[in-house]
């Protein structure tokens, strides 16, 4: 179906047309992304007030953008036209976004000296723009296109955080969530770990995100990475005592009291873009039989995969060798392990693909660290989302905006609670079902699964015992 | 008539709720075959979900809750064909394409119509009610580019369309028969609360009034109604939602005894043997206590589906309703109630009303004035869980009971603010009872009793 105005915005084609702020402010994020795509050229001249202005002008843009969409309707869901735009709908533009963003992952992990990347502090382009911050927290010109990268992956966040936040706030478990997860990006992701680099020059690197755990940091146990640490002092041995607490207790003990949420949708990097870059493009993820059966064995298979890469590695490091049973431990096992898992599937499709194949590609298909959790969630957690008796009318607004591709409705109008490895936790199936039949919580263990479930109110069946 | 063999099938004629809920639930019960036919679509969709279609929430694929394949492994035959007539002698069906088709039983779950009831001009392009796909489908043609419209009825399909055209940016101009929005159904402080809320939205309420006639344009589109009070209201489309009546036109021209609509039993039985019906079109001849005769409802067409599919392979099964309970949305607006709460209290009843200052929550407790046990209750904006007032109603548990544990029952998200200390205090300014509210109780609300 045609819609009556079809529109490229990112919500709903608003009844009292655009007004100038919000031009104001699309075309003030507009031309920062711009002038980044020219810096990427080298047409413009970089240096620290191009870098302020920049960032600066993406973070007020898009807030004043989101303000003045969301200001005048009353407070409630926006999903208006969200099939009728091709940008959201997996349309034309839809996939001129995804080529875009496709492309510059492409650069990123395979061709970093198109964006500028130098030898010893030579920089040019888009990196050498972003050399004044690197030199801010660390004293030196070492910006690589990772620093690049991760700057703008925590202004994308906060920025359509709070686009997400203004969208959604009317409700709180939504706002303390998106808070959190954009927190969580701008010190524990960003922040801290570029003040521990500035306060450690010269020392061997380690990663210095504390939540970025194995296997979804899957190169916590390689050598350089084990030696940075163990050489790290105090700080390195914090790191890994950290990573191996987490991994082993951390995890498992949060997963069953809170569900795998606690990091998925409130914690991660990789959930905190989704929910907030992402959240245009939820309801893209395919809903169908076939698709669960391939994230089954897929997200599985990379965990698999991850630990005999990792097993290798750590034989490696302990015996002093190379090689496994004649194999290069790099070449056999490191190395495509991060080409295809690492790079190919986490970023370029992952992210490059949210226009078209939903926001949670990554999560859902490949993310060992989701696997782990989720096998956790579906056998011994607390978590469930419980449905609300029989008000469900089959309207499927919840298998649509979930972007894990979970099939509530089929749960929902049976009255079935959803216990589902997959689900994040994130509350947008209970946000937009129009008749409050779920709810996400934690509760004991007893009775959270219900096969069979009955309808509530309709007695003659209880009495006749349908299943 | 020689009774039916086991090799005659099963024919349901309406792939609704209540026709598909009916075969599921037989197939999973018998093998003996299934066919469902419907002259709307291919499949089942859900009716309910329309509304998000036009709105570009959803496509006209996310509302089948059934992938295709799912027909087709179990074994239930779909066929799009309109039946125009029933030999209930010769248990055959006569198709609109000539062909016929034998049954051994067949259902009857033939949905409803919307009403119309006979105005001037109601015949115009661009004049018509929402029940069907092919309404949606005509609704999306008749309103391409235009600026105003009108919606007559103020219920639950008045109100979805007026959201509807809203959201494509389109006046609307909402005529309503009551004094307030849905008036006849909710008590005067909800449906005051509503009709603010549509306001809030830019609607442009018409109370106390209704559609006298529709005025045609030269091309034979409509170009204004006009009220009963004379004033002429431009616009370019009107939406009749004035409520719906049962789909019953090919039944009873079959000879199958109908009143309003087929007339049933309590095992959905009509008075022609092997014949039965469910969902929107059936009435019972005996309503089910605190039931109407008929319910064009969603889950009462589920509970239909599932009751027939025992008697129909082999245990014959009543059909006994629990508690009414109910849900709705307007614009941004949830409201679920529970139990019997009427639009104006009767003689043996008192009501406790909560409103937030805010204007868009609310809580009502209707109870026995003498025994105080609770009657029902109706919320607006807060979310309540259906198994606890399920159990309390059947309990026969007092009002004040229900405000003491009302946390046990709240279902909103997590974090959001919750009220029960503010509505304990309201209760207590208006009966005088004073109740200190519990915390929530994982205990009570997981380990409930089973009834049954
Ligand atoms: C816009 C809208 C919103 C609604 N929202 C809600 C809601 O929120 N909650 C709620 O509880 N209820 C709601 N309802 C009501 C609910 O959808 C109905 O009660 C329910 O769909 C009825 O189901 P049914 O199976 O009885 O019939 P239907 O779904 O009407 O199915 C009947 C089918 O039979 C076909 N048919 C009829 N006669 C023939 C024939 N002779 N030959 C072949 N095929 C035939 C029809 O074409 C139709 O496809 C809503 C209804 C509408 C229109
Ligand atoms: S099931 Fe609901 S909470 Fe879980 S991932 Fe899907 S939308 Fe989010
Ligand atoms: S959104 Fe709510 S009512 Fe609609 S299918 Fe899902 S659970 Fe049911």
């Amino acid at each position: 179906m045609k819609s009556a105005e079809p529109s490229l915005s990112l919500a709903q084609p608003h009844p009292e047309g655009v007004g100038i702020l919000r031009r104001s402010g699309f075309a003030l994020a507009l031309a920062a992304v711009a002038y980044l795509l020219l810096a990427w050229a080298k047409l413009v001249p970089v240096n620290a007030i191009a870098l302020t202005v920049t960032l600066s002008a993406i973070v007020i843009g898009v807030t004043v953008y989101a303000w003045d969409l969301y200001r005048n309707v009353p407070p409630g869901i926006k999903n208006n036209g969200v099939f009728t735009s091709s940008i959201t709908n997996g349309g034309l533009w839809g996939w001129v976004a995804g080529i875009i963003l496709t492309a510059f992952y492409v650069a990123l992990y395979w061709f970093p000296e198109t964006l500028g990347l130098g030898k010893d502090g030579s920089n040019t382009g888009i990196v050498a723009l972003f050399d004044p911050l690197k030199r801010f927290f660390t004293g030196s010109n070492s910006t690589s296109q990772w620093f690049v990268y991760g700057t703008l992956y925590t202004v994308a966040i906060v920025s359509l955080g709070i686009k997400f936040m203004l969208k959604y706030r009317h409700n709180r478990y939504q706002l303390i969530r998106t808070s959190v997860v954009m927190v969580s990006q701008l010190f524990l992701a960003y922040l801290i770990p570029e003040i521990l680099e500035g306060l450690t020059t010269g020392q061997a690197y380690f990663a210095k995100d504390i939540k970025n755990i194995w296997p979804l940091n899957y190169y916590f146990f390689y050598d350089w990475h084990l030696n940075g640490m163990l050489e790290g002092g105090a700080l390195g041995r914090l790191f890994l005592i950290a990573g191996l607490v987490l991994f082993l207790i951390g995890t498992p003990i949060l997963t069953y009291f809170l569900g795998k949420r606690w990091y998925c949708s409130w914690v991660c990097g990789c959930g905190g873009l989704a929910e907030t870059a992402g959240d245009p493009y939820r309801q893209l993820s395919s809903k169908k039989v076939s698709a669960w059966k391939i994230e089954r064995w897929m997200i599985h298979a990379v965990l698999v995969l991850v630990t005999i890469m990792t097993g290798a590695t750590l034989y490696g490091y302990f015996s002093g060798q190379s090689e496994i049973l004649g194999l290069s431990i790099y070449n056999y096992f490191q190395k495509p392990y991060g080409f295809l898992i690492g790079a190919a599937f986490s970023g370029v499709i992952g992210v490059g693909f949210y226009p078209v194949l939903g926001s949670r590609v990554w999560c859902r298909f490949g993310c060992p660290l989701a696997g782990y959790m989720g096998i956790i969630q579906r056998f011994k957690s607390r978590f469930r989302i419980t449905t609300n008796g029989g008000q469900c009318i089959s309207c499927g607004n919840c298998s649509t905006y979930c972007e894990m591709g979970i099939d509530v409705r089929a749960y929902a109008q049976k009255g079935q609670n959803i216990v589902r490895a997959s689900c994040v936790g994130c509350g947008i199936c209970a946000a937009v079902c129009p008749r409050g039949v779920l709810k996400l919580e934690n509760g004991p263990e007893e009775g959270r699964i219900n096969d069979n479930p009955i309808s509530i109110g309709n007695d003659g069946i209880k009495l006749n015992g349908l299943s | 008539m020689n009774e039916p063999s086991a090799s005659q099938p099963l024919v349901i004629i309406g792939n609704g709720i209540a026709g598909i809920t009916c075969a599921r639930h037989v197939r999973k019960r018998s093998p003996r075959p299934v066919v469902v036919i419907s002259a709307e679509t291919d499949h089942f969709f859900s009716r309910t979900a329309l509304m998000y279609i036009y709105m570009g929430h959803m496509k006209y694929e996310h509302t089948k809750p059934y992938e295709d394949w799912f027909w087709v492994k179990n074994n239930i035959t779909l066929v799009r064909k309109y039946v125009v007539r029933i030999d209930t002698e010769k248990r055959e069906l006569h198709f609109d394409d000539e062909t016929r088709m034998m049954y051994g039983d067949l259902v009857l779950a033939t949905g409803s119509k919307s009403n119309f009831f006979g105005w001037p001009g109601q015949d115009l392009k661009g004049v018509q009610g929402l029940y069907s796909y092919p309404d949606l489908q005509r609704m999306e043609a008749d309103t391409q580019g235009i600026s105003r419209a009108v919606v007559v009825g103020g219920g639950l399909i008045g109100v979805e369309m007026v959201e509807m055209l809203h959201s494509r940016g389109i006046h609307v101009t909402f005529l309503v028969r009551e004094s307030e929005f849905w008036r006849n159904v909710l008590p005067a402080e909800e449906a005051a609360l509503i009709s603010r809320h549509l306001r809030e939205h830019g609607i442009d309420l018409r109370l106390n009034t209704e559609l006298k006639e529709l005025l045609p344009d030269a091309q034979g589109r409509v170009r204004a109604v006009v009220t009963s009070q004379g004033e002429e209201i431009a616009c370019q489309f009107a939406g009749i939602t004035v409520g719906v009546s049962p789909n019953t036109e090919m039944a009873r021209q079959s000879g199958i005894a109908c009143e309003r609509g087929i007339l049933v039993n309590e095992f959905f039985e009509t008075e022609v043997p092997h014949v039965y019906a469910i969902g929107d079109c059936a009435q019972y001849r005996t309503p089910p206590p605190g039931r109407r005769a008929i319910e064009p409802l969603w889950y009462t067409g589920r509970f239909h589906g599932e009751t027939l599919a025992l008697t129909l392979t082999g245990k014959r099964t009543a059909y006994q309703p629990g508690p009414w309970f109910n849900s709705a949305k307007f614009f941004d607006i949830e409201y679920q109630t529970y139990g019997d709460v009427k639009a104006n209290a009767a003689e043996n009843e008192k009501a406790f009303y909560w409103e937030h200052a805010g204007g868009k929550m609310s809580f009502r407790a209707v109870f026995d004035a003498a025994s105080q046990k609770l009657i029902g209750i109706n919320v607006f904006g807060i979310r309540l869980r259906h198994e606890m007032f399920d159990q309390w109603l059947r309990e026969g548990r007092t009002v004040s009971h229900a405000i003491e544990h009302l946390a046990d029952a709240n279902f909103d998200p997590e974090f959001y603010r919750t009220f029960e200390h503010e509505i304990a205090r309201a209760f207590h300014t208006q009966t005088g009872i004073t109740i200190t509210p519990r915390p929530k109780s994982l205990l009570r609300i997981f380990k409930r009793p089973q009834y049954s």
